[in-house]
C-alpha cells in the first residue's frame, strides 16, 4: 500500500502511522456530556467500503493527512492534509 | 455415526466407502428458537452448548460462506490461558479446562496438544512483569513457571542466545497451554450441534434484522426471512456491520491480522514460543508446517489480506529470534478480519434490542476463547443472565469505566 502525501509524493505506508477514523469530532469538555464524550473517544461507525482516517508522515513532512480509503480493497480515493481540510480548502 | 477405534476399524474393512457426512447441509425453515448468526468457531459453540447444556435445539446457525471460512480457519491454533486481570483470567482458565475435555464431549478428534505455551523475556523489568503475571495466575488456580535463562536452553536450544540487544533471560512457561487444529473444531462442534438438532445453514447471508417495538423478532437473508425468537450475533470481523443493522454502533474497528506458514519440515520446536521483544509467536503443526505470526497491520481493514511491511516485520522477529529459520521456506500466508474492541477484551452481553445478543470485539485473540465464548454466550441467551465468568464482559463497561485492559493502551485498537 502507498499513499500520495500531498507534499511528498507517493511513498510506502511504512512511512506513515495510523490514528484511525477521521469523523468523529472532540466535543468541548466541559460544555459537553458524558454519553457524547463516551461515544467520541469509543464508539465507531467502522464501515466495510468507504474510510476517512488519519495518517501521520512521521518519515515524511510530518503533516497529518486525512485518506479516503476502501477498507474493503485498500484503494485509496483521496488524500488531503488535515490543515487543509481544518481551513476548508482541500482539494 | 459414533467415531470410535472400532469405527474406523469397520470402515477400514470395508474400503472407507461407508462414512457419511459429518452434518446436515441444512435449508433454513420458517422459524427457530434461537438463530445463531455466524458459522464460525464461536457461533457453532454457542449452538452446541445451547443442546447440550441447556436443552434448546430449535436452534440454527446461519453463515453467509461455508463454516469455518473465518477467523476460525484464519489463527494460530494457540490455546493460554496465561491473562492478568481479575475479569480475564477466570474466563480464559474456563475456556483451557473445556478444551481438556473436548475431544471427549463432542466426540471428534481436535488434535488438542497441551504442549507448553512459553512467553520469553528479555529484560529485569520484563522478568518482573512476567513474574508478577505469572503469580495472578496461580493465585486464580492456573498452572505458571517462571524459568531462567538455562531452563529455557534446555527446552528451546536452538534460539538465539547471543543476541546482545534482546538477550533472552527466561521465560514464563503455561505448561497446559498448547495448540489445537483449528479447523477441526469448527467441524467438530458442526457435527455435535448437528446431531442434537440444531441445522446448520451455509451460503446464507443476513442482509437485515427484523425489529419490532424494539424486540428483534426475526433476519432477512439471501435465502428468505426466518422468524427467532432470539438471535445472536457471533460474526467477529463484521460485528460492526450487523450491529448497523439494528442501528447500533459499537467500540470496535475491523483490522487485518496475518499469519503464515513454511514448508513442512520434520520435528523442529516442540512448544509454542512467544517473542518478548518483538510481537512474534512460533509453533509446529503436525503436519511440519512452522505456523507463525505477529502484529496486525494496523489500519481498518475488511479485506482478509495484509501488506508487505507487516510481513517484512515479522521475518524480521524470525530471524532475531531463531536465525536458523532463514534456511526453511515460507510456503504461504493469509489474513483474517479481527473485530479489534477499545480495551482489548471481548464483549458477550445483551444488546439494547431484546431478544438480540452480542458476542464480538475478541481482537486477535478469540480461538483460544471458542470453548468458552460459546458456553458463556449460550449462557446468556438461555438464561438471560450472564455466565459467572463472563460477567466483566460488559457492553457498557466503556460508558461505566470498568474496562479489561491487559496491555494499557487505551481506545486506540491498533496497539492492542
Amino acid at each position: 500500500m502507498r499513499i500520495t502525501c500531498p507534499h511528498c509524493g507517493a511513498r510506502d505506508v511504512q512511512e506513515f502511522t495510523y490514528l484511525g477514523d477521521a469523523n468523529p469530532q472532540r466535543p468541548e469538555g466541559m460544555a459537553t456530556t458524558e454519553a457524547a464524550m463516551h461515544d467520541y473517544v469509543y464508539q465507531r461507525d467502522n464501515p466495510a467500503g468507504r474510510h476517512r482516517e488519519l495518517w501521520y508522515h512521521g518519515a515524511g513532512c510530518h503533516a497529518w493527512l486525512v485518506v479516503t480509503r476502501d477498507t474493503r480493497t485498500h484503494a485509496i480515493e483521496a488524500v488531503d492534509t488535515a490543515n487543509a481540510i481544518a481551513k476548508g480548502d482541500a482539494a | 455415526m459414533r467415531y470410535s477405534i472400532f469405527s474406523l476399524a469397520a470402515q477400514t474393512l470395508k474400503g472407507h466407502r461407508g462414512w457419511t457426512p459429518a452434518w446436515r447441509d441444512a435449508a433454513p425453515k420458517a422459524e427457530y428458537d434461537v438463530l445463531v448468526i455466524g458459522g464460525g468457531g464461536h457461533g457453532l459453540a454457542t449452538a452446541y452448548y445451547l443442546a447440550s447444556q441447556h436443552g434448546i435445539t430449535n436452534v440454527a446457525v446461519i453463515e453467509k460462506g461455508y463454516i469455518g471460512s473465518g477467523n476460525v480457519g484464519r489463527n494460530t491454533t494457540i490455546i493460554r490461558s496465561n491473562y492478568l486481570l481479575p475479569g480475564n483470567t477466570p474466563f480464559y482458565e474456563w475456556s483451557l479446562k473445556l478444551w481438556e475435555g473436548l475431544e471427549q464431549d463432542i466426540n471428534y478428534n481436535a488434535m488438542v496438544s497441551q504442549r507448553g505455551v512459553l512467553n520469553l523475556y528479555h529484560s529485569d523489568p520484563q522478568r518482573d512483569a512476567y513474574a508478577r503475571r505469572g503469580n495472578a495466575m496461580r493465585l486464580a488456580g492456573v498452572d505458571a513457571e517462571l524459568l531462567d535463562r538455562e531452563q529455557v536452553r534446555a527446552m528451546v536450544p536452538f534460539l538465539n542466545y547471543r543476541d546482545g540487544r534482546f538477550p533472552i533471560q527466561g521465560g514464563l512457561l503455561q505448561r497446559r497451554g498448547g495448540s489445537v487444529r483449528h479447523d477441526a473444531v469448527a467441524w467438530g462442534y458442526a457435527r455435535a450441534a448437528d446431531q442434537r438438532g440444531v441445522d446448520i445453514v451455509q451460503n446464507c447471508e443476513v442482509t437485515g434484522l427484523t425489529i419490532e417495538g424494539g424486540r428483534i423478532t426475526g433476519v432477512e437473508t439471501t435465502r428468505g426471512a426466518i422468524k427467532a425468537r432470539k438471535v445472536a450475533l457471533a460474526v467477529a470481523g463484521n460485528s460492526s456491520r450487523l450491529a448497523g443493522m439494528a442501528g447500533m454502533r459499537l467500540p470496535i474497528e475491523s483490522h487485518v491480522l496475518q499469519a503464515f506458514v513454511s514448508e513442512g519440515v520434520k520435528p523442529l520446536i516442540d512448544n509454542v514460543v512467544t517473542y518478548g521483544a518483538g510481537h512474534f509467536y512460533i509453533s509446529q503443526s503436525d503436519k511440519g508446517g512452522l505456523v507463525f505470526g505477529g502484529d496486525i497491520d494496523g489500519y481498518n481493514s475488511y479485506a482478509q489480506r495484509g501488506n508487505l511491511p507487516v510481513i517484512e516485520d515479522v521475518m524480521e522477529s524470525a530471524m532475531a529470534l531463531w536465525p536458523g529459520l532463514g534456511r526453511i521456506r515460507m510456503l504461504r500466508h493469509w489474513g483474517g478480519v479481527m473485530d479489534m474492541s477499545m480495551d482489548g477484551s471481548p464483549i458477550i452481553d445483551h444488546t439494547p434490542v431484546q431478544g438480540l445478543y452480542l458476542n464480538a470485539g475478541w481482537c486477535y485473540g478469540g480461538f483460544k476463547a471458542t470453548p468458552a465464548s460459546g458456553w458463556c454466550f449460550a449462557h446468556l441467551i438461555a438464561r438471560d443472565e450472564p455466565h459467572e465468568v463472563a460477567t466483566a464482559y460488559r457492553l457498557d463497561r466503556f460508558a461505566t469505566g470498568r474496562l479489561i485492559d491487559e496491555k494499557g493502551a487505551g481506545a486506540q485498537p491498533n496497539l492492542h
